[in-house]
């Protein structure tokens, strides 16, 4: 259920603590990593080996916000949704986007491209309003950007 | 004016690795430490700065270490945390330091390891910054590599394995106890104190856990002595401060400042004054969760102490301005909504309060509350006080939602007068 090259590299994270199961953070992530989401499978795969119950993993697994046990679109947009964007307009930032992409936040686009998530504080509030897509920090938005930085995301 | 925290930062460039680092006086305080301090000395000198926790609680730091068992008797292995999950609203100071400088957060890291006789220390830092993520893995490589880290560091006999773990997510990770679960692979909820991490942190073994603008301090302690350090400070808390701005302000950023610089200065001088068109109608001085303050408090010195005394908390000391253009109450239900998704769900006061907080401000702001719903709020904002849940996170939300209720009251009731929000409509 979990593939050799996944085993090894949630091994690799377990040597960092003393007890297997503080792995398990880093065991979801390596799985996301690779199939894009945590499926049933791959809980069942990690619970059998860190040792611990499948349902406790999957309460970890739904407890963050950053592990996705639905599919997600190919890149995944985090729209910050905190107080400083807020007083810079967030809100209509994350309309526009909405009504762009043709999705309410939490959904995918028809094609599979994008999921649109609210998110908290991305810590970047002098450049605000901001957001994520994948591992990319998009600072200093407004109505004018979204569309070239989207072009960036195939 | 000296800035020991930012002097290696440089805007726009990559950080100092770490023979350049080590050109500047880097890892010297370790080697001092090592060589000559005992580590009862490293956290007398800590006390004796004043340094209070950056990460907003403002507890004294050489305090929390001396709490930590020591001697031959002392349950091991030890640890130490360095709290690198900035996700306060409105904070962006720790995104600074560790992208501008992540040696220091190493070298500062095994000071305070040092000082408490760690065996291991994790730096837990949330997914999001993915570029400091990238900067310290590195330069933890190289300080193992330097031999600044691993078995018998410089020869003393001390060792010591730092790992970077990268957070899954959620606002309660910041949590001193949370972010504990968080590492041992558990949801982060809050634990019950006492026991204090102290006694009895991860895995039950004695944890000292510590913000990134705390630890990226110690270098600078150990190696210039804490009546410098004092000397930093234009009050009694010690050292320098990275404040902030963000809002409606001409120039939003963070600057490292003596600790108990005026409101006024960060926001005139620093943040170049509100935009044109704009006029400060409120702020919270140090993140989501501190009470509002009025243009009445932009004499109050930002430390701890004077902060409080004016009512709020210094926090994360990031200040988020409210503008004359922006909904008071829509503010407020922007933070409340925050916290009620944000809440873990362990304690009923907590995740059943905030619901209602935010769905009673939902109803103010779309025009349909009722006067009575002001006096449910004040109510609302009393169960959530300190007392009623295991950790802070519903006592940070009672901040601004009680203060907002007193400072902006009118405007709640032009909302529930008038069944509209006045600033949706202008």
């Amino acid at each position: 259920m979990l593939s050799d090259e996944e085993k090894e590299e949630i091994n690799a994270a377990a040597a960092a603590y003393p007890v297997r199961q503080a792995a398990a953070i880093d065991a979801l992530r390596i799985v996301q990593r690779r199939r894009g989401w945590v499926p049933d499978e791959a809980i069942a795969g990690v619970s059998e080996f860190l040792k611990m119950p499948a349902a406790e993993l999957d309460g970890v697994a739904s407890f963050y916000n950053l592990i996705f046990r639905r599919p997600v679109g190919r890149h995944v947009i985090l729209v910050c949704d905190s107080v400083s964007c807020w007083l810079m307009k967030s809100d209509r930032l994350l309309e526009r986007m909405s009504g762009i992409l043709g999705v309410e936040t939490g959904q995918t686009t028809a094609d599979g491209r994008f999921t649109l998530l609210p998110s908290v504080c991305l810590g970047a509030c002098d450049r605000a309003p901001v957001m994520m897509i994948d591992e990319d920090l998009h600072t200093d938005l407004d109505g004018e950007n979204i569309d070239k930085i989207l072009e960036r995301y195939e | 004016m000296e800035t020991p925290l930012t002097a290696n930062i440089r805007p726009g460039r990559e950080p100092l690795d770490i023979a350049a680092y080590r050109k500047n006086g880097g890892y010297r305080a370790v080697q001092k430490a090592l060589r000559s301090m005992a580590p009862e000395e490293v956290t007398g000198a800590v006390k004796d700065a004043n340094l209070k926790g950056r990460g907003g609680a403002g507890f004294d730091a050489g305090q929390k270490w001396s709490l930590v068992p020591m001697g031959g008797n002392a349950h091991r292995p030890k640890y130490l945390v360095v709290n690198a999950d900035e996700m306060e609203p409105g904070s962006f100071k720790d995104r600074l330091l560790m992208e501008g400088d992540p040696h220091q957060l190493i070298e500062g890291a095994i000071l305070a390891a040092y000082a408490i006789q760690a065996d291991a220390a994790f730096i837990f830092l949330r997914w999001e910054y993915r570029l400091a993520a990238g900067l310290l893995k590195q330069a933890i490589a190289g300080a193992y590599r330097s031999g600044f880290l691993g078995r018998n560091v410089l020869g003393s006999g001390y060792s010591l394995e730092l790992n970077l773990h990268i957070s899954g997510g959620r606002y309660m990770c910041g949590e001193e106890t949370g972010m504990l679960n968080a590492i041992e692979g558990r949801r982060a909820n809050p634990r019950s104190k006492p026991p204090y991490p102290q006694a009895s942190g991860l895995w039950g073994k004695p944890t000292v856990v510590n913000n990134v603008e705390t630890i990226c301090n110690i270098p600078h302690i150990v190696n210039n002595g804490a009546g410098w350090f004092r000397g930093l400070s234009r009050t009694g808390e010690g050292g320098t401060k990275i404040y902030g701005a963000s809002g409606r302000v001409r120039s939003p950023g963070a600057w490292e400042l003596p600790m108990g610089t005026t409101l006024r200065e960060i926001l005139e001088e620093h943040a170049g004054g509100m935009q044109a068109g704009y006029r400060l109608r409120g702020l919270l001085p140090g993140g989501a969760s501190t009470d509002f303050l009025t243009p009445a408090h932009l004499d109050v010195k930002m430390d701890f102490g004077s902060v409080e005394t004016a009512g709020s908390r210094l926090g994360t000391g990031t200040v988020i301005v409210l503008d004359n253009r922006s909904c008071p109450v829509g503010m407020v239900l922007n933070l409340e909504r925050f916290f009620a998704r944000e809440s873990c769900g362990w304690c009923t006061p907590c995740w059943g309060g905030l619901q209602f907080v935010a769905q009673l401000l939902t109803g103010i702001e779309a025009g349909q509350g009722r006067m009575e719903d002001i006096g449910l709020l004040e109510r609302l904002a009393g169960m959530l006080a300190p007392g009623h849940t295991y950790c802070a996170l519903a006592p940070g939300a009672a901040e601004p939602l009680a203060s907002a209720l007193r400072f902006f009251r009118d405007d709640f009731e032009r909302h529930i007068r008038e069944k509209r929000c006045p600033w949706r409509d202008a």
